[in-house]
């Protein structure tokens, strides 16, 4: 990025101007999309202004792993497209994806979003896993935050297969009308900073400026479930405590979108 | 045995409902969208870029990449493992040969054209989907082409030739799958494939009944293109 771009969106932020005329601590438009791909079991897209990502759940039936016999089990994936930002590139997963889907992961999981002693076929045997993958279409800025939301929405759009005699998988079958268990809706809300200013969705210009960055899962009860700091400056207490307290206030946007 | 009616209903020749949008991705220079019943797929494209490696670059020509991906949701049953195999790498292969005939990259060398598809959900027929979507995006990109192309699968399920197979269909123990790529203007075919036991005028009969298919494909093709340039 051109030094004097970045010095001109510096300037600006911490003047608490945006080049898309937003305030600060204002999402562009978020719209949601259900079942959205009759492949998977359940699925969702989300837009954010730009930004368009998928998310897709596919349910299968596993063993528990040992040291959880009496749980379901959880995998969360993201894939950076190539077709979705020129930067990104074919292969397997870097450390932006990685990021992404484990950020996800644990708002999800920490949460405890999903009861996943439900998910149990039978006790120590047989449980239901549940995939989520991530697929990025179009990046403009802000994935972390519409990612988490496009799998909470997929989560919700899920229907269990059916199961044959022997306990597998019926894909030819349709789906029952049974839901997953879900308890709570975390969304994750990242708030950046940049100079002393603070702000939400972050086009992918600003991305590039960013000083550091603070991703919170909030539940509907507007506790914080996960965590993720990022950008190479370091934060005080103090700053924390105000980016939550955005994390906070912004949560219920992200979530009325649903 | 006789194959009396489709296990969709649809007539022999008909073609499952097609939908096609273009300029569907901001961040590409060319993009776009074709549905074939539950088949869908979505095509970027970038370029003509610089290529690195820079010993897969030609001073004569820019090259094509193609890359052919299912998302790990999309298949029919379990979840494809991301990453690809071998199924996904010929499947780049053939269509980067179905849809290179169209285009003159001798403009720019040393430079790729990268073509990127995606499919969120399938149903059978995603070669054909992709192929379908890329040309439009190609188009979409302005780069110079000499034709679209159209691409639908034809085959034989029992005694019949049938157009654009679905899942069941394609897998039918006794049923033969024929994709074809063809240029719609010239008539000439740039992808040709088939598996299962056909005899030599089956296979005349399904190249002739796609070349008919394809003309449909291609008018879904033109309006997808004009909306995406009609004046607002």
């Amino acid at each position: 990025m051109y030094q004097e771009l970045k010095t001109h969106l510096v300037r600006a932020l911490t003047k608490g101007v945006r080049y898309d005329g937003r305030k600060l601590l204002e999402y562009r438009p978020i719209t949601v999309e259900y079942g959205v791909s009759a492949s998977a079991e359940g699925s969702a897209r989300v837009r954010i202004g730009g930004t368009e990502v998928l998310a897709g759940v596919k349910l299968d039936v596993g063993e528990p792993y040992p040291d959880t016999p009496d749980q379901g089990n959880l995998m969360v994936n993201a894939e950076l497209l190539p077709l979705s930002n020129p930067k990104f590139e074919t292969g397997p997963p870097g450390e932006q994806a990685n990021e992404l889907a484990r950020v996800v992961d644990r708002g999800i999981r920490e949460s405890k979003c999903i009861d996943v002693k439900k998910l149990v076929i039978k006790s120590r045997e047989k449980v239901w896993s549940v995939s989520i993958d991530i697929c990025t279409i179009n990046d403009e800025g802000g994935l972390q935050d519409a990612a988490a939301l496009a799998v909470l929405a997929a989560l919700k759009d899920a229907r269990l297969p059916k199961l044959t005699e022997d306990g597998q998988v019926d894909y030819d079958a349709e789906k029952t009308k049974e839901k997953l268990p879900l308890t709570k809706d975390p969304v994750e809300v990242t708030v950046i900073k940049v100079g002393d200013q603070f702000f939400v969705d972050a086009l992918t210009d600003e991305e590039n400026v960013i000083e550091a960055r603070l991703t919170a899962g909030i539940t509907d009860k507007g506790l914080i479930c996960a965590m993720q700091k990022g950008g190479s400056l370091p934060l005080t207490v103090e700053e924390i405590d105000k980016m939550l307290e955005i994390a906070q206030k912004l949560a219920p946007t992200l979530r009325k979108a649903l | 045995m006789t194959y009396a009616k489709r296990f969709d209903g649809r007539g022999f020749e008909e073609l499952r409902p097609m939908s096609a949008k273009v300029g569907i991705i901001p961040r590409a220079d060319g993009s776009a969208m074709f549905q074939a019943g539950k088949t869908i797929a979505y095509c970027a494209v970038f370029g003509p870029r610089d290529l690195h490696p820079k010993f897969m670059q030609n001073p004569e020509t820019g090259i094509l990449r193609v890359n052919y991906n299912m998302m790990p949701f999309s298949g029919h049953g379990e979840r494809v493992r991301p990453g690809g195999g071998r199924r996904s790498k010929e499947i780049s292969m053939v269509l980067q040969n179905a849809l290179l005939p169209v285009l003159n990259l001798k403009d720019y060398p040393n430079s790729v054209v990268d073509i990127f598809i995606e499919l969120p959900q399938t149903d059978a027929g995603t070669r054909c989907a992709a192929i379908n979507a890329a040309s439009m995006a190609l188009a979409d990109a302005g780069l110079e082409m000499k034709d679209l192309v159209c691409a639908v699968a034809a085959g034989r399920v029992e005694d019949k030739i049938v157009i654009d197979l679905n899942y069941y269909e394609d897998s039918h123990e006794d049923g033969t799958d024929l994709p074809v790529a063809m240029l719609p203007n010239s008539g000439k075919i740039t992808l040709l494939q088939m598996d299962g036991e056909i005899t030599r005028e089956q296979i005349k009969e399904a190249i002739t009944k796609a070349k008919e298919a394809c003309k449909k494909i291609y008018e879904v093709q033109k309006n997808a293109l004009k909306a995406r340039f009609a004046k607002v």
